[in-house]
């Protein structure tokens, strides 16, 4: 089947069945876990492992067909075409969050406060509630923990502290990862590995700033996941994208690792091209969170 | 559409491998004949086990009072119902149809990326088995209906965070296939099909799967949001933390509208190549029903909160949603309009796979009609959370989606298989299936009408008589299905006995490349494109 020019068809595939086992025990066993089942743990082990030695196998595979050039121009593009809307699906996921705190800040929260639909509300259950962002709504949740006992009070999260350098460690990344493409399509190896070393390195400097931040959140502000909904929305929004930017690094890893074995020629990186654009839209998600979470 | 010269298969075994031997053949395959013969098998299946669930409704309902099961019991096999027919059998089933017949429309050696179709098959059994082992959990299954509204799913007992991964593994397995089939149809079309060459089907599948890449991840986040809201303290659709429940209504909409036309796009697409052949005449209209499917995708993003007039929405949003639904019933008309101007003077036969295809348009329109009046938001608040409902949306659904997936099974078997199936037994499961589901949904408008509320066990006394006679059919369209699954099974180990030609169905290779392909179709299907010429059609 591998003919020149001819459409690249594997007869088999192992991994993706595995992968999918993998995943199902990871996910089944994280249920069982909240489920308060003692057995949902030993699960998440088991499945998280086998899920990553299958994603490491199905990838080497990957790897090394397209490097003893089994993948014609047309393959390339499928693949690129696949990146491209799997990204697009990411897009919808975060708008999602973006959407629910559009929702809140702008139509819920002052209803609550009895604007529009919301007076007779208002006046029936929570009189006294003020309807400012930021909030933990009328309920006054969470806070920080005042006698052992949680006060209602929490601080929001300023932008102009970690927030902001994280913002100038992405916005840099973003700049090395495009001179090591540079580096790669000049056919500059060492520029290729140098800008991916910067660019990882900033990545995990960027996750190395959120989790200071978050344990001050938790520590001192008063700031939870359980702070009503600004908490429950800057949790969400900033936690998915940490998670999302430690993916990418470990992408950009992989796409490091093999550049330094030799891996990827001018007209043949799609590893790299996928990686990189990856990164860019955690980049961008990143901008849209520090304006509309941060800044707003 | 376009017919071709063809000239496939004669090099078909140099050093080419036909399928593996065994049982490990179905669990590793890339091929996109057997993927497709597993979803739509995998659909069979969950159709029939759906269906039981259903006849558990049904059997309840029969006569006022509890009879058989416990309200909760009842209320999760509404909400499973739904569940396994929309995420188990009918998408499956679409996909399906995609998987086999895509790549033989386009004159494709198969789909673009076959190892991710393979993981997204496995991942639908991964969703559904996980979602089907929450009814024998402590607690039971999910029964705050298949919305999954909060804050009465949240007092979902264990069950809840496995329904949820359940969603989620759906939703990648969909977001898989739905990547592959873009990929496919922009990536590996034969030289000279262009875009406007390319038959409904594809088109329809095209669209259809933006459509699910765009809004498989919104329920993931409205899920995800759910699962937080109980186990992580977080209060996005609770009012005390200033979240609010209507919120993961317009969440789930924004997703739920597009999904109802995630299910009847594909149906569109089969209606419009099956309707062609039979009628002898190419598709009227064929640009329009491009522009209308387009259209009715776009429009579908707009128009969510329909599901939600009595919510309590400013006045605005009343207005602009309904004014807005009702724009969707322009370009379903220009469908409609276009399947009959299809039939119209055309020498038509009456097959199986067209008498299904028939009822659909008729009995898709009643749907239409009752959407439509749904669409008034001051009538909704008559009709809202009524049998009405329910009697919309199984006209749309079950005589419109399953018909159509009915009829492409008979349409496309002898493709397949090689077989042909048995006309007498097919034209039985039709008259049957189209005179039953009329007894089993129709009632049920004037039970709608006449106030009786949607998802409740027991009844005031006065909807007893059209309950009992909807029951009936209920159970007469289900045995009628067991037809079906004979047919299936009997086709693929020989049917009749007929040898099927080519193009099984009299000229049927004027209308698209699928019957210039031997039946049954080899394993590999255009290992080297086919020349794409466009007919005199059009
Ligand atoms: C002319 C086109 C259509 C219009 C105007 C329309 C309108 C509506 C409206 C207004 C509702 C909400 C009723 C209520 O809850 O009070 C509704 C419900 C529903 N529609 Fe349609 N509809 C159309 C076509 C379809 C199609 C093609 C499908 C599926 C293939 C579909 C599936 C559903 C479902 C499943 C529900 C109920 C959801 C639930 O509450 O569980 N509809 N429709
Ligand atoms: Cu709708």
């Amino acid at each position: 089947m591998s003919t020149p020019g001819a459409y690249y068809i594997p007869s088999k595939a192992t991994w993706p069945v595995l992968a999918t086992a993998g995943l199902v025990i990871l996910l089944a066993g994280f249920a069982n876990y909240l489920n308060g089942a003692s057995i949902g743990p030993t699960m998440m082990i088991v499945g998280f492992v086998m899920f990553i030695l299958m994603l490491t196998g199905w990838f080497a595979l990957q790897a090394s067909e397209s490097e003893s050039g089994m993948y014609s121009a047309q393959v390339g593009i499928s693949f690129r075409m696949g990146m491209m809307w799997f990204i697009f699906s990411e897009v919808m996921f975060f708008a999602v969050f973006f959407g629910t705190l559009w929702y809140t800040r702008n139509l819920s929260v002052p209803w609550l406060g009895g604007e529009g639909i919301g007076a007779a509300t208002k006046e029936l259950l929570w009189p006294s509630f003020d309807a400012v962002w930021p909030t933990n709504g009328p309920g006054h949740l969470g806070g920080k923990i005042v006698d052992g006992k949680p006060s209602g009070e929490f601080e929001s999260m300023s932008a102009w502290g970690l927030p902001f350098l994280n913002t100038l460690i992405l916005l840099s990344s973003g700049v090395t990862v495009t001179w090591a493409h540079h580096g790669l399509l000049a056919q500059h190896r060492g520029q290729l590995i140098k800008g991916l070393i910067a660019t990882v390195a900033l990545g995990f400097l960027f996750v190395i700033c959120q989790a200071i931040e978050y344990h001050e959140a938790y520590t001192e502000m008063g700031l939870t996941l359980g702070s009503g909904i600004y908490g429950s929305t800057f949790f969400m929004l900033t936690g998915f994208h940490g998670f999302h930017v430690c993916v990418g690094a470990i992408i950009l890893s992989v796409v490091l690792f093999r550049s330094s074995i030799g891996h990827f020629k001018p007209e043949n990186h799609f590893a790299f091209e996928a990686a990189a654009w990856y990164w860019h839209f955690v980049d961008v998600v990143w901008l849209g969170l520090f304006i509309f979470v941060y800044i707003l | 559409m376009s017919a071709v010269v063809a000239e496939h298969d004669d090099h078909h075994d140099d050093h080419d491998h036909g399928p593996q031997k065994g049982l490990l053949r179905w669990i590793i395959t890339t091929n996109h004949k057997d993927i497709g013969t597993l979803y739509l098998l995998f659909a069979l299946a969950m159709f029939f086990i759906g269906g039981i669930m259903a006849l558990v409704i049904r059997a309840e309902l029969f006569e006022p009072g509890l009879q058989f099961v416990e309200p909760q019991f009842f209320n999760s096999m509404t909400t499973m119902h739904a569940l396994v027919m929309v995420f188990g059998a009918v998408m499956p089933a679409f996909v399906g149809l995609a998987n086999w017949m895509i790549p033989m429309m386009i004159g494709a050696p198969d789909m673009a990326l076959p190892r991710m179709n393979n993981m997204s098959f496995w991942l639908l059994v991964a969703g559904v088995l996980l979602l089907a082992s929450t009814l024998f959990m402590e607690g039971g299954a999910p029964a705050a209906g298949w919305t999954l509204y909060p804050p009465l799913v949240l007092q979902t007992g264990k069950a809840l965070p496995f329904a949820i991964f359940s969603v989620h593994l759906l939703g990648i397995s969909s977001i898989m296939g739905a990547i592959n089939i873009i990929a496919t149809i922009f990536n590996m079309r034969a030289p000279g099909m262009t875009l406007m060459k390319m038959p409904l089907f594809v088109w329809t599948w095209l669209i259809t799967a933006f459509l699910l890449i765009a809004v498989m991840p919104v329920f993931a986040g409205a899920v995800t949001m759910l699962l937080t809201d109980r186990f992580f303290e977080t209060s996005f659709f609770d009012a005390a933390g200033g979240g609010d429940p209507v919120l993961y209504q317009h969440i789930f909409w924004f997703f739920g509208h597009p999904e109802v036309y995630i299910m009847i796009l594909p149906t569109f697409g089969v209606a419009s190549t099956i309707i062609p052949v039979f009628a002898r005449k190419p598709l009227f209209g064929y640009s329009s029903m491009v522009y209308a499917t387009a259209s009715i995708a776009f429009l579908s993003f707009i128009v969510w909160a329909h599901h939600m007039f009595t919510v309590g929405m400013p006045i605005a949003g009343e207005l602009y949603f309904m004014y807005a639904t009702m724009l969707i019933a322009i370009p379903t008309g220009v469908k409609v309009f276009n399947w009959t101007a299809t039939m119209w003077k055309g020498s038509m036969t009456f097959e199986t796979p067209m008498l299904f295809a028939i009822a659909f348009v008729v009995l898709f329109t009643m749907g239409g009609f009752t959407g439509l009046m749904m669409s008034i938001a001051p009538s909704d608040f008559q009709y809202h959370d009524t049998y009405f409902i329910v009697a919309h949306f199984h006209y749309v659904l079950v005589p419109s989606s399953v018909f159509i997936l009915m009829a492409a099974g008979y349409f496309w078997l002898p493709k397949w298989t090689g077989h042909m199936y048995n006309e007498k037994i097919g034209q039985l499961h039709f008259w049957m299936s189209v005179i039953s589901v009329n007894i089993l949904f129709f009632p049920q408008h004037f039970l709608g009408l006449a106030g009786m509320p949607r998802r409740i066990p027991d009844y005031a006394i006065q909807f007893a008589d059209w309950n009992m006679v909807s029951s009936i059919g209920g159970f007469i369209f289900g045995v009628s299905q067991l037809l079906f699954l004979y047919i299936v099974i009997d086709t693929i180990r020989g049917g009749t006995g007929e040898k099927v030609s080519d193009e099984v169905w009299e000229d049927a290779h004027k209308h698209g490349l699928e019957w210039t392909l031997p039946s049954p179709a080899p394993y590999h299907t255009f290992t080297t494109p086919p020349d794409v010429i466009p007919t005199e059609h059009q």
